[in-house]
């Protein structure tokens, strides 16, 4: 296998509050390489969002980063100067963000935006830009006469096609998006799948998707890392984990969702509340919603590890094996 | 407006009667698109649609943003006036000006639970607060020990456990969650027999979502009726006995909600199902129709024909002239298109 495009090494991140540190993002290592798409999921507050912001090192105060490294082609983000920062931030790795209405500029045309971020980047004259912008926008289906709209003139979809365009026109090697279709109708989310796939398979990015729907993230994602209060819970190969999830809170979030084909079953979810994490318990943090829950987990924690029954997949719970069969 | 008609009486057969009912006949809803004096611009959110909720039932409203379900709740709650049709509170018009309704009468019985429960309570007051309110309005005779005790009951009636600590409690120390609970607990307070839900459980994380719905499905044990407002068709299905698909401000499909979402009759609900992720499904498994993605239109009083013609595969002349009829395809399942004909 090539070497990874991004390895993440027991990253942590702090959140500084007044009743002391929340570690939002515990001891995480990930890799993506070329032209991978990663998934990762969890509840709101489980950390996933503040681990793609530390990627693009976009964290700021109260969030510090108090250990590990995270590696793009061999270089750390976190070490880079501004200069160096400014170079690798969308050339390298751009970002997709939720709200596309927040990520856009209300007062400046689209136009402007797309050229904009050419300029920043590349010695390129005014009308190079120009062209470029335009060529891109036409690459998200979006007309290029559409250039000198506002925003607001935009519906939602429109705007999250502008933000992809935006993200994709420095040809990055890796695109993070943080939940990039969740404020959109389920067709024009569709639409909008469809067509990054198209563009992923023409230029050959990475993809790291951050979302709490797992349906969605079957469907388009080759691995999937499932996060509980800052830890990576779950890391495997889409199929397998989606077929045969190992961890109690994995097996939890894939029975959340109501299905539109199959039996129609009262469902009970996960019960309890997600963790806080100002007061962590010792053990597994999951072991208050936890049905398997018994004496060495509220004692100790679980390594993240391999599991025996496949060679790809790493589960941190001590029943691993045994909840399986449940 | 004769189409309409026969929209009404096909949903009307299919009811039986009850008594506790609430019902929505051939509403129709325009807003104004500009302050003119002369010609004044409208556009119609909602056309046409009927529908009823009994007692002890939900049903779903499903659609894209912008399809006139919310409207048509918040029409139910007297919050926009209907341009015509009439919707009915156990057979009384409640926008009867002969014989007016009061607005806490409408409240007592109906009661709505919305979206965002960041917005919905008041940040400076406590839960109890937010309780009390309805209470002392609409159940007067409740006070002193009988009016905590019987707040404490609505609490515990939702899963807000210890209840005494969290009346005590002010919306921001609760999960988003818990506040959805507490606005919960308010609307059935009253003693209300419908609840309209309009989202309740998109803002909530996907975990806590379940509990909730959960929770909903327990109240229609005890004989309250929901107007479930959604875009996510699978939490219809596992929430509603029945399902309305709206488009553009028109019922397409409605009827009994495992018909409606196992056999889809309507190209607009085979669209909307095929858009739905699902795991285990691939991704580019099928090719969709490229005109599927194609603009919602913006429907004006004199607008004519089926609003879903330029998104459709199966588009006929026909379909861009005039609305096409309700067909009846089991014994609670209607449909209105021509390729059903």
């Amino acid at each position: 296998m090539s070497e990874p495009l991004l390895k993440i090494r027991n990253l942590c991140v702090d959140y500084v509050t007044e009743s002391g540190n929340a570690r939002a993002v515990n001891n995480v290592s990930l890799d993506i390489f070329p032209g991978e798409t990663v998934g990762l999921a969890g509840e709101s507050g489980c950390g996933k969002s503040t681990l793609a912001f530390a990627i693009a090192n976009l964290h700021s105060a109260p969030a510090l980063i108090t250990g590990g490294e995270i590696l793009f082609e061999g270089q750390d983000v976190l070490k880079m100067s501004d200069e160096e920062l400014r170079g690798f931030r969308w050339a390298k790795a751009s970002m997709v963000f939720q709200s596309a209405m927040n990520a856009l500029n209300p007062v400046i045309t689209i136009g402007e935006q797309l050229v904009d971020v050419v300029l920043a980047h590349e010695e390129v004259s005014l009308e190079q830009a120009k062209k470029r912008a335009m060529e891109n926008l036409e690459l998200v289906g979006i007309h290029p006469s559409r250039m000198n709209s506002y925003p607001h003139q935009l519906s939602g979809g429109m705007r999250q096609r502008v933000v992809i365009a935006i993200a994709l026109i420095l040809r990055p090697k890796l695109i993070i998006m943080d939940e990039p279709t969740t404020a959109l109708d389920v067709v024009v989310e569709r639409d909008i799948m469809d067509q990054l796939y198209e563009l992923k398979e023409e230029f050959g990015f990475a993809i790291l998707f951050i979302s709490h729907d797992l349906g969605l993230m079957g469907e388009i994602t080759d691995r999937i890392g499932v996060m509980y209060a800052g830890k990576m819970v779950e890391l495997g190969a889409t199929d397998e984990l989606m077929s045969d999830p190992k961890h109690p809170y994995t097996r939890g979030l894939l029975k959340s969702f109501p299905t539109i084909f199959g039996p129609k079953e009262r469902l009970e979810g996960i019960p309890g509340n997600p963790l806080n994490l100002l007061d962590v318990p010792d053990g597994c943090y999951f072991q208050a919603r936890c049905s398997l829950c018994s004496e060495i987990c509220v004692s100790k924690m679980p390594d993240l590890i391999q599991v025996e029954s496949s060679s790809k997949r790493l589960v941190s719970c001590h029943f691993a094996e045994a909840g399986a069969a449940e | 407006m004769n189409q309409s008609v026969n929209l009404g009486e096909a949903a009307m057969s299919a009811t039986e009667s009850r008594t506790d009912i609430l019902q929505v006949e051939d509403l129709v809803i325009d807003f104004a698109l500009d302050n003119a004096l002369f010609n004044r611009q409208f556009m119609r959110a909602v056309n046409g649609v009927s529908f009823d909720i009994r007692a002890g039932e939900a049903l779903a409203i499903v659609g894209e943003s912008g399809s006139g379900k919310s409207t048509c709740a918040r029409a139910l709650t007297r919050l926009y006036p209907p341009t015509a049709g009439k919707l009915k509170l156990n057979g009384k018009d409640i926008n009867d000006t002969a014989e007016p309704m009061s607005q806490s009468e409408l409240a007592k019985q109906v009661q709505m639970i919305f979206q965002d429960p960041f917005g919905s309570l008041n940040p400076v007051h406590t839960i109890r607060h937010h309780l009390y309110r309805p209470i002392k309005i609409h159940l007067p005779h409740l006070k002193g020990d009988a009016l905590e005790t019987y707040m404490l009951e609505m609490l515990e009636k939702v899963g807000l456990t210890p209840a005494k600590q969290t009346a005590d409690k002010y919306p921001h120390e609760l999960s988003g969650g818990q506040r959805q609970r507490v606005a919960i607990a308010r609307a059935v307070a009253t003693g209300a027999k419908f609840i309209l839900a309009d989202e309740p459980i998109s803002m909530l994380d996907v975990s806590i979502r379940l509990g909730i719905l959960n929770l909903m499905a327990d109240m229609k044990e005890e004989g309250i009726g929901f107007l479930y407002i959604t875009h996510d068709i699978a939490t219809a299905r596992y929430f509603a006995e029945r399902t309305a698909v709206m488009y553009v401000g028109h019922m397409v499909e409605w009827g009994e909600s495992d018909s409606v979402t196992q056999k889809p009759r309507h190209p607009y609900t085979q669209l909307l199902l095929s858009a739905v992720p699902e795991v285990g499904r691939k991704r580019g498994s099928e090719k969709r129709d490229p005109k599927s993605g194609g603009q919602i239109p913006l429907w004006k009083p004199d607008s004519k024909g089926c609003p879903f013609v330029s998104r459709c595969p199966k588009a006929i002349g026909r379909c861009s002239v005039e609305m096409p009829d309700v067909t009846q395809v089991a014994p609670d399942h209607f449909v209105r298109c021509f390729e059903v004909n």
